[in-house]
C-alpha cells in the first residue's frame, strides 16, 4: 500500500440547487468499487467529475498523491468504459484500441503486438481488422476493457459497463475486468444498478443518494443493512436477497 | 388506410396532377426543340456557347469549393462550443440566407461589398490596392457563399451532433485533440452530408439566375440561365436561347443524376439547440480560433441583411408607400403568389396521396410507376430550371409583349412548379401520419369519401397544408426568375419593381423596395414556420 490513497475527493461541490452534488471519500490502490444508488442521485456526475468531464465547483481531487482539478481527462492517468459507444463505429478495432495508446496513432510495431495482445487477452484475437458494427454488443465492450487494458491506467472507471448484456455475459465481463484489474494494479471505481454485480465483484460500496454519499462501507453484508432508509428504497421488495 | 373507391380517386387525382406537370414541362420543352433545327451554329456562335457553359460551370465549382471550405470549420467550430450565448440565434439566421429573395440579398452585398462598402473601407485600411469588386466572378461567387455557406453548415453540423457524447467523451479520455480527432472522427462523421451539401450547392449554383444577372451579366461573366434571358429579351434570338436551354437542361441532368449517386442531403437545421457537451475541447485561450471564426461567420450572413435594413430605413419609405406603381406591383405579387401556392399545393396534395396510395401495395409495376413519378415530380421540376421552361412558352407566346392574361398564367404555373418539391416534403410527413393514425378508425366508422376528406384529412392536415401554402407564397413573391422574361409595364411585380429601379440606379427607392420586400418575405417564412411547429407538435 503506497502512502497516498489512489483516489480521494476533498470537498468536492458540483451544480447548484436540486441539482447539486458533493463528495469526499477516498480509497486506497487497487480496491473495486460499487458505486451504487438510484437513477439521477449523482452517480455518473461522480464518475465524470473524476474523469475531468466535468469541472467542481470547489473542492480536490487528488489522484496518487496529484490535484488533478485543472488537468485535462487525457493526463489524469484513467481509462473508462462506458455502457456503449465506446469505440468510434466507422474505425476498426485495431484502430480503436491503438488510439488508446497514442491519440495521433504513430504507433511503432511493439505497440502493435501490444494492440493485438490486449485483443488476445480478451479472447478476441484475429478481431483487429473486423469493423464495431460487425460484432455483439458484449464483444464491443470486451474491446473497450481490452482497450483499458493495453493503457495500463492506475485509474479504471466503469459507467454501467455490463448493463444489458444478460446475466452470464455481464458475469463473464466482471471476471474480465477484475483479472485486466489484477494485472495492471488498477484502482477501480464502477457504476453499477446490480447489487449483484457490487456482491460479486466490489471490495467496497458508495451509496449515492441526492447528490451526497449516503454510505461508504465495506461491501461484504452491505446489501443486509437495516440502518439506511435510502438503501431499503432503492432495493425493494429484492433487497436483502 | 383507404377503400377502394378512395384508391381508385386518389391515383386518379394523382395521374391528372401528373399529367398537369408533364405539359406544363414538356409543352415548353418541346418547343425549344422544334426550334432548335432552325439555328445554324456558327463557329463564332459555338465558341460563345461553350464560353458561357464553361463560365457556368466554373463559378457553380468555385462557388462550392468556397462554400465549403468554409462550412467545414465553421461547422465543426460550432459544433465544439454546444453553449454559447446567441448560437441558437446564430442558427436561426443562418437559415434566413435560405428564404431571402435573391435580389434583396444581392442588394445587401452591394451595400457591404460594393465600391463604397464597409468592407472595401476596412480593406483599404488595411492596405490593400486593389478594392474587391462585387461585380463580375469575384461578386457572383461572394453571392453564392453568401447564401450556401449557411446552408451547408446546417447541413453538416447536425452529423456532428448526432455523435453519441460518449464519442467526446472517449476522445478526452484517450486525449485524442485538433488534428487527431478531424481526421478519425469529426471529418468521417462530416464527410457525407458535406458531400451531399456539395452537390446541393453546385446545383443551386449552376441554376442560379438573380444574383448572376444582378452581379455578372457582362460578356465575361454570364451563365446560361442569364444568357437564355438576355438572348430572348433583348437579342431576340430564340435559336440561341433554346440551344442555351439544351444545354442547360443536359447539365442539370447530369448534375442531379450525379446527385442521386452521391446521395440525397439530409434535412437541414434539426440541431438540437445546445449540442452536445463537449469534454475533448480545451477553454481558456484556446477558445480564441473558434471565437473568430464563428464571429467572421456570423459577420459575414448578418452584414448584408443589416445592410437592407439600415439603408431602407434611410430610404424615403412613406413617398414609395404613397406610390401607385408600388401597390400596384404588390398587388401583382400577392395575386399571383396566392394562386400559384393555391395550384402547388393542390398538385402537391394530388401526388402525395397518389403516392401513398399507390405504396400500399408493392407488387404492382403501374403502381410502382406511379409512386415513382409522384416522388420524382418535384425533382423533375428542378431539372427543366424556371428561366428554361419561362423561354419555352416565351417562344410559344410569342413573346408575350401586349398579352396579359397568358403570361400572367404562366408566371403563376413557373413558380407553383418551383415551389412543388418544398409543398411536398411538407405535406408527406403530415399526410402519412395523419393515415395512420386516423386511417383505420375512419374506414371502420364509415367516414370515407368527400367525407373523410372534409371531416378528418384535410382538417388534420391543415398546418401542413398552410405551411406550405404560405412559404409557396413567400417563395413565389421573391422569385425574379419567371417575371424576368415576361415584365413589362403591365405586368410588374416587386422584385420586378426592384430590378427596374436597380437598373436606373435609384439607389434610395431601390433599398426602400429592397426593405420592403424582405421583410414581406421574411414575415410569411416566419409564418410558416411557426404554423410548420405547431403542425409537429400536434402529431406528437
Amino acid at each position: 500500500m503506497s502512502q497516498h490513497p489512489a483516489i480521494e475527493f476533498d470537498g468536492v461541490a458540483y451544480g447548484m440547487g436540486d441539482l447539486s452534488a458533493e463528495f469526499a471519500f477516498e480509497r486506497t490502490a487497487g480496491t473495486v468499487t460499487a458505486i451504487l444508488g438510484p437513477s439521477g442521485a449523482g452517480k455518473s456526475t461522480l464518475l465524470n467529475l473524476a474523469a475531468g468531464f466535468l469541472a467542481p465547483a470547489s473542492g480536490r481531487i487528488i489522484l496518487d498523491g496529484r490535484d488533478v482539478v485543472g488537468l485535462a481527462p487525457s493526463e489524469r492517468g484513467i481509462s473508462m468504459v462506458f455502457q456503449d459507444n465506446n469505440l468510434f463505429a466507422h474505425l476498426d478495432i485495431r484502430t480503436n484500441i491503438g488510439l488508446g495508446l497514442d491519440p495521433e496513432l504513430k504507433l511503432d510495431r511493439a505497440a502493435w503486438s501490444q494492440v493485438d495482445k490486449a485483443l488476445e487477452h480478451v479472447g478476441l484475437a484475429g478481431f483487429g481488422k473486423r469493423m464495431p458494427g460487425t460484432l455483439s454488443g458484449g464483444e464491443r465492450q470486451r474491446v473497450a476493457l481490452a482497450r483499458a487494458f493495453a493503457r495500463r491506467r492506475p485509474l479504471l472507471l466503469l459507467d454501467e459497463p455490463f448493463d444489458g448484456l444478460g446475466p452470464g455475459l455481464a458475469a463473464d465481463m466482471l471476471g474480465l475486468m477484475l483479472e485486466i484489474r489484477a494485472e495492471v494494479g488498477a484502482t477501480v471505481l464502477m457504476v453499477t444498478h446490480d447489487p449483484d454485480e457490487a456482491r460479486a465483484a466490489a471490495d467496497e460500496i458508495l451509496f449515492i443518494a441526492k447528490g451526497r454519499i449516503a454510505a461508504d462501507a465495506p461491501a461484504a453484508g452491505f446489501f443486509e443493512r437495516q440502518d439506511l432508509p435510502d438503501l431499503q428504497a432503492y432495493l425493494g421488495s429484492t433487497g436483502g436477497k | 388506410m383507404l377503400t377502394r373507391a378512395e384508391h381508385r380517386a386518389s391515383r386518379m387525382a394523382g395521374l391528372a396532377a401528373l399529367m398537369a406537370i408533364g405539359l406544363a414541362l414538356a409543352v415548353p420543352v418541346t418547343v425549344l426543340l422544334s426550334h432548335g433545327g432552325a439555328s445554324d451554329l456558327s463557329s463564332s456562335q459555338s465558341n460563345y456557347l461553350v464560353r458561357i457553359t464553361r463560365f457556368t460551370l466554373l463559378q457553380a465549382g468555385l462557388s462550392t469549393l468556397l462554400s465549403l471550405v468554409f462550412a467545414v470549420p465553421l461547422a465543426r467550430a460550432l459544433a465544439r462550443r454546444p453553449a454559447f450565448l446567441g448560437r441558437r440565434w446564430l442558427l436561426n439566421l443562418f437559415a434566413v440566407p435560405l428564404g431571402l429573395p435573391p435580389l434583396v440579398a444581392a442588394l445587401g452585398l452591394i451595400e457591404v461589398w460594393g465600391r463604397n462598402g464597409v468592407a472595401n473601407k476596412g480593406l483599404g485600411l488595411l492596405g490593400a490596392e486593389t478594392p474587391f469588386s462585387i461585380y463580375g466572378l469575384s461578386g457572383i461567387l461572394l453571392a453564392h457563399v453568401f447564401f450556401n455557406l449557411p446552408l451547408a453548415v446546417r447541413l453538416i453540423l447536425p452529423a456532428l451532433e448526432r455523435l453519441p457524447p460518449e464519442y467526446w467523451k472517449t476522445a478526452a479520455n484517450l486525449g485524442m485533440g485538433g488534428f487527431s480527432l478531424f481526421r478519425r472522427v469529426e471529418w468521417p462523421a462530416m464527410r457525407r452530408s458535406a458531400a451531399s451539401a456539395a452537390g446541393l450547392v453546385f446545383m443551386l449554383c449552376a441554376t442560379s439566375f438573380t444574383l448572376v444577372l444582378v452581379l455578372g451579366g457582362g460578356p465575361a461573366a454570364t451563365t446560361l440561365e442569364v444568357a437564355i434571358y438576355q438572348s430572348l429579351r433583348f437579342d431576340f434570338n430564340p435559336g440561341r436561347a433554346v440551344l442555351l436551354s439544351l444545354i442547360q437542361i443536359s447539365m442539370t441532368l447530369i448534375v442531379m443524376l450525379a446527385l442521386k449517386f452521391i446521395g440525397t442531403p439530409a434535412e437541414a437545421g434539426e440541431t438540437k439547440g445546445g449540442g452536445t457537451s463537449r469534454p475533448d475541447v480545451p477553454g481558456g485561450l484556446q477558445i480564441l480560433p473558434d471565437v473568430v471564426l464563428i464571429g467572421l461567420g456570423g459577420l459575414f450572413v448578418s452584414a448584408p441583411m443589416a445592410a437592407v435594413i439600415v439603408s431602407g430605413l434611410s430610404a424615403d419609405l412613406s413617398r414609395l408607400l404613397t406610390d401607385t406603381l408600388f401597390w400596384r406591383a404588390a398587388g401583382t405579387s400577392l395575386a399571383i403568389g396566392v394562386a400559384a401556392a393555391a395550384v402547388s399545393v393542390l398538385l402537391a396534395a394530388f401526388l402525395v396521396r397518389a403516392r401513398y396510395s399507390a405504396g400500399q401495395r408493392p407488387g404492382s409495376p403501374a403502381l410502382g410507376l406511379l409512386a415513382g413519378l409522384s416522388g420524382a415530380a418535384g425533382s423533375l421540376t428542378l431539372l427543366v430550371p424556371p428561366v428554361v421552361l419561362g423561354a419555352g412558352w416565351f417562344l410559344l407566346l410569342g413573346g408575350g409583349t401586349g398579352q396579359l392574361l397568358a403570361p400572367l398564367m404562366v408566371i403563376v404555373l413557373i413558380n407553383a412548379l418551383m415551389a412543388l418539391p418544398f409543398v411536398m416534403r411538407v405535406l408527406e410527413p403530415a399526410h402519412q401520419s395523419t393515415l395512420e393514425r386516423n386511417g383505420r378508425l375512419a374506414v371502420s366508422l364509415g367516414v370515407v369519401g368527400r367525407h373523410r376528406l372534409r371531416q378528418v384529412d384535410i382538417p388534420a392536415m391543415l398546418p401542413a397544408l398552410a405551411t406550405g401554402f404560405v412559404f409557396a407564397v413567400a417563395l413565389s413573391l421573391g422569385d425574379l426568375g419567371a417575371i424576368a422574361l415576361f415584365g413589362s409595364d403591365r405586368i410588374v411585380t416587386l422584385p420586378w419593381l426592384l430590378y427596374q429601379k436597380l437598373g436606373s440606379y435609384r439607389t434610395a427607392d431601390a433599398a426602400g423596395l429592397a426593405l420592403l420586400l424582405g421583410a414581406i418575405t421574411m414575415a410569411l417564412m416566419i409564418v410558416a414556420e411557426k404554423l410548420g411547429t405547431r403542425n409537429g407538435s400536434m402529431y406528437r
